[in-house]
C-alpha cells in the first residue's frame, strides 16, 4: 500500500492543487511553517517549566548533609536528615545492573552483527530486542518479583536484575548499530594476518567501535537510573540505609520521590524535590560523559 | 570475555592450518557466549510471559470468564474485574496520542524539511531532553505543580460546557486536578521524543528526487510535503505513532501519581480515574493472595497488549526503513 502511494508521488490526484492563486498558496505555506515552529515551542514550555521547578525547589533542599544523612520521618521539616541511603541505593543498584547488562548486551550485539549476520535467528533476535525495549518497565518489576523475590526475598540485587532487563535490549541495539559502522576492510585485514574470529572481534572490531558502544551504554544507564516502577516490587522501599546490595530491603532516589510525592508534609515534599534534582543531575552527568566519549573516541559514525 | 585470552592464533595457524575446519577452543567458546547473550533476550521474554502468567493463574480461576470482562473492582468484596483499568489505559493513551502526534510530526517535518542541520541538532537535543526527565519527576511535578494549576482551568471549562451536548459529558463536572486528562497530558510530554525521532527517521528516507520533482513543478514547501513527503512516509509514521501508543500504555509512575486513583468507567475526562500500570504500582505492595494475582494478571494483559503493538509497529517501521535501503 505504502509502496503504491510512494510511486504516485507528486502526481497523486488528491494532492495539492497547483492552480490555486499564488498568494493564497504562499500564505498557507507560511502558516504551515509557523505551525511547525509553534510545535517546538509547545515542547519547550513544559520542559522549561519542569526543569525550572525542579532546580528552584531542589536547590533549596540540596546540601552535603542532604546527600549523605539518613532519611528522617516524613513529618520533619526540610533541613533535618537527607536522602543518603537513597543516593547510595541508586548508585549501587544502577552500577550492579550495568555490570550485568552491558557485557551481555555487547556480546549479544556481537552475536547479531558478527556471527548471525543476515540469518533468520540473528534478525529475529534483533527484532525481539527492539520489541523488548517497548515492554513497560513495570512488567520487569513484576517479572523479577515472580522469578526472584518470591524465592530469595527483596534486595538491591533483585532491583538490579529488573533494571538490567530494561538496559539489555537498549545496549544490544545501540552496540549493534556501532558494530555495523566498522568497515569490513578491518575484518578482512585481521583475517589476512591469521587471526581467529574471536581474536578479530576482540582486538580489531571492538576497539574500533568502543566509543559508540560506551556512549550508548552510558545513555542506557542514565535511563535506568531514573526508573522507579521496576524497583517498587524488587527492593521494597525502606528508609534505613542498607549497604549490602545483595540482601535485605533497599531504597533508591526514584522510589523515595514516588513515596514522598504522596505525603502531605512540606518537609517530605521538599526532600522529594531535592531527590529529583539529584536524580536529574546524575542523568545529566551520564549524558555529558556519553557526549565526551562520543566526541573523543568515535572513529566511525553515520 | 576472559575466555578470549585463551585463543592463540599463532598455534591455531601453525598446528591446524588456515584451511582446517578445526577452530581453537577459545574461539568456539566465544561464539557460544555471544550466541547465548543474544538468545538471552528471547529467554527473558519467554520467562516474563511464563512466570507472570503462572503467578496470576489463581486470579483467572477465581474470576472466571465473565469476571475477566467485568468492571467491578472491589478488593474488600473480592471482586477483581479489570475492565475499568483497561478503559483508563485506553482513554489516557488516546488523549496522549491526540496531543503528541501532531506536535511530534510537525517537529519532525521542521527538522527534516525546514531548518538547516546546524539548527536541527540543538532542537533534537532539546526534544530528547524530555525523555531524560525521569518518569517519577514528571509525576512529582504533575501532582504538586501542574495538577493544581490545571484544576482551575478544568473548573472554568467545565462550567462553560456543562450543558453543551457531547462536550458536557466529556469536559463537564466533576473536575479534579488529578484526572484522566492530566495523565494524558503528562503522557503526551513523555512520548513526544520517541514519536518525533522515529518520524524523523522515516521522513528522512524520502528520496531527494521526489522533493526536487515537486519543487520543480512549482510546489510550495507545504505542497511538496503533502505531495511528495507524506505519501512516502505515512506508513512509517503510523508505525512511530503505534510505538508511542505502546509507551503511553505502559508508562507507570508519572501516571500513578497524577491519574487520581479511582477505578471507574466514566465519560468525564476531567474526573479522577485509574489505568493498568498505575493500579499495579500503587496497590501491589499491600496485596496478597487473589488480589496480588489479579494485579499480576493486569500485568499479563498489559504485557500482551504492548507486545502486540510493538511487534506490529516495529514491523511497519522496519519495512519502511528497508524500502529506503532497497531504493
Amino acid at each position: 500500500m505504502a509502496v503504491a502511494s510512494a510511486q504516485q508521488g507528486p502526481h497523486e490526484p488528491h494532492g495539492p492543487d497547483l492552480r490555486e492563486p499564488a498568494g493564497w498558496r504562499r500564505t498557507k505555506d507560511r502558516v504551515a511553517t509557523w505551525l511547525m515552529y509553534l510545535a517546538f515551542v509547545l515542547v519547550i514550555i513544559p520542559l522549561g517549566f519542569v526543569l525550572f521547578t525542579v532546580i528552584a525547589k531542589g536547590a533549596r533542599a540540596i546540601s552535603w548533609q542532604f546527600l549523605t544523612a539518613s532519611i528522617p520521618p516524613n513529618v520533619l521539616p526540610l533541613g533535618t536528615g537527607g536522602m543518603g541511603p537513597a543516593v547510595v541505593g541508586t548508585l549501587e543498584i544502577t552500577a550492579l545492573a550495568a555490570v550485568m547488562a552491558v557485557p551481555l548486551g555487547v556480546l549479544g550485539a556481537i552475536y547479531i552483527n558478527e556471527y548471525g549476520g543476515t540469518g533468520w535467528l540473528a534478525r529475529f533476535v534483533r527484532f525481539m530486542a527492539d520489541v523488548m525495549t517497548g515492554v513497560p518497565s513495570i512488567i520487569m518489576g513484576l517479572f523479577i518479583f515472580s522469578l526472584w523475590v518470591l524465592h530469595f526475598g527483596y534486595s538491591g540485587l533483585a532491583g538490579a536484575f529488573a533494571l538490567g532487563c530494561l538496559m539489555l535490549p537498549i545496549v544490544i541495539r545501540s552496540s549493534e548499530e556501532m558494530l555495523k559502522l566498522v568497515p569490513d576492510s578491518l575484518r578482512e585485514g585481521s583475517y589476512a594476518v591469521g587471526a581467529t574470529k574471536s581474536r578479530m572481534v576482540v582486538t580489531v572490531v571492538l576497539p574500533a567501535a568502543i566509543g559508540g558502544i560506551v556512549s550508548g551504554s552510558l545513555l542506557a544507564i542514565a535511563r535506568a537510573a531514573g526508573e522507579t516502577a521496576p524497583l517498587l516490587f524488587t527492593i521494597l522501599v525502606t528508609a534505613t540505609v542498607n549497604a549490602n546490595v545483595f540482601s535485605g530491603a533497599n531504597t533508591a532516589l526514584s522510589a523515595q520521590i514516588f513515596v514522598n510525592a504522596n505525603q502531605p508534609y512540606d518537609g517530605a515534599q521538599g526532600r522529594a524535590w531535592g531527590a529529583a534534582l539529584t536524580l536529574i543531575a546524575i542523568a545529566f552527568i551520564l549524558m555529558i560523559a556519553a557526549r565526551v566519549v562520543t566526541a573523543r573516541f568515535t572513529r566511525y559514525s553515520r | 570475555m576472559s575466555t578470549v585470552a585463551q585463543a592463540d592464533p599463532a598455534r591455531a595457524a601453525g598446528s591446524a592450518g588456515p584451511l582446517s575446519q578445526r577452530r581453537p577452543l577459545g574461539d568456539r567458546t566465544f561464539q557460544i557466549l555471544a550466541l547465548a547473550s543474544g538468545l538471552l533476550v528471547l529467554v527473558i521474554l519467554v520467562l516474563i510471559a511464563y512466570t507472570t502468567t503462572q503467578q496470576s493463574a489463581s486470579w483467572f480461576s477465581h474470576e472466571g470468564l465473565s469476571g475477566i470482562f467485568s468492571t467491578d473492582w472491589d478488593t474488600g468484596k473480592g471482586k477483581f474485574g479489570p475492565m475499568a483499568f483497561v478503559y483508563g489505559t485506553a482513554v489516557t493513551a488516546v488523549i496522549a496520542l491526540v496531543m503528541a502526534v501532531p506536535v511530534s510530526v510537525a517537529i519532525a517535518l521542521l527538522l527534516t524539511e525546514v531548518v538547516k542541520p546546524r539548527v536541527a541538532r540543538p532542537i533534537i537535543y532539546v526534544v530528547d531532553l524530555l525523555a531524560v526527565v525521569p518518569s517519577v519527576v514528571w509525576g512529582l511535578w504533575g501532582i504538586l505543580v501542574f495538577a493544581p494549576w490545571l484544576q482551575k482551568i478544568y473548573t472554568d471549562i467545565a462550567g462553560g460546557v456543562q450543558h453543551v451536548p457531547v462536550l458536557g459529558p466529556l469536559f463537564g463536572q466533576p473536575v479534579s486536578g488529578a484526572s484522566f486528562f492530566t495523565a494524558g497530558i503528562i503522557l503526551a510530554f513523555m512520548i513526544t521524543p520517541i514519536v518525533t525521532s522515529l518520524s524523523r527517521e522515516v521522513i528522512a528516507t524520502v528520496p531527494a528526487i521526489d522533493r526536487e520533482g515537486a519543487y520543480a513543478l512549482g510546489a510550495t514547501r507545504l505542497e511538496m510535503i503533502r505531495g511528495a513527503v507524506w505519501p512516502h512516509s505515512q506508513g512509517g509514521v503510523v508505525g512511530a505513532v503505534l510505538l508511542g501508543l505502546g509507551r503511553a500504555m505502559g508508562e507507570t509512575i508519572a501516571v500513578a501519581l497524577v491519574i487520581g486513583a479511582s477505578p471507574v468507567v466514566t465519560s468525564h475526562l476531567f474526573a479522577p480515574g485509574y489505568n493498568m500500570p498505575a493500579v499495579i504500582a500503587n496497590q501491589f505492595g499491600e496485596a496478597s493472595g487473589v488480589f496480588r494475582a489479579a494485579l499480576m494478571g493486569l500485568g499479563v494483559l498489559l504485557f500482551i497488549f504492548t507486545i502486540i503493538i510493538n511487534v506490529v509497529a516495529r514491523g511497519i517501521v522496519d519495512r519502511s526503513a528497508r524500502r529506503k535501503r532497497g531504493a
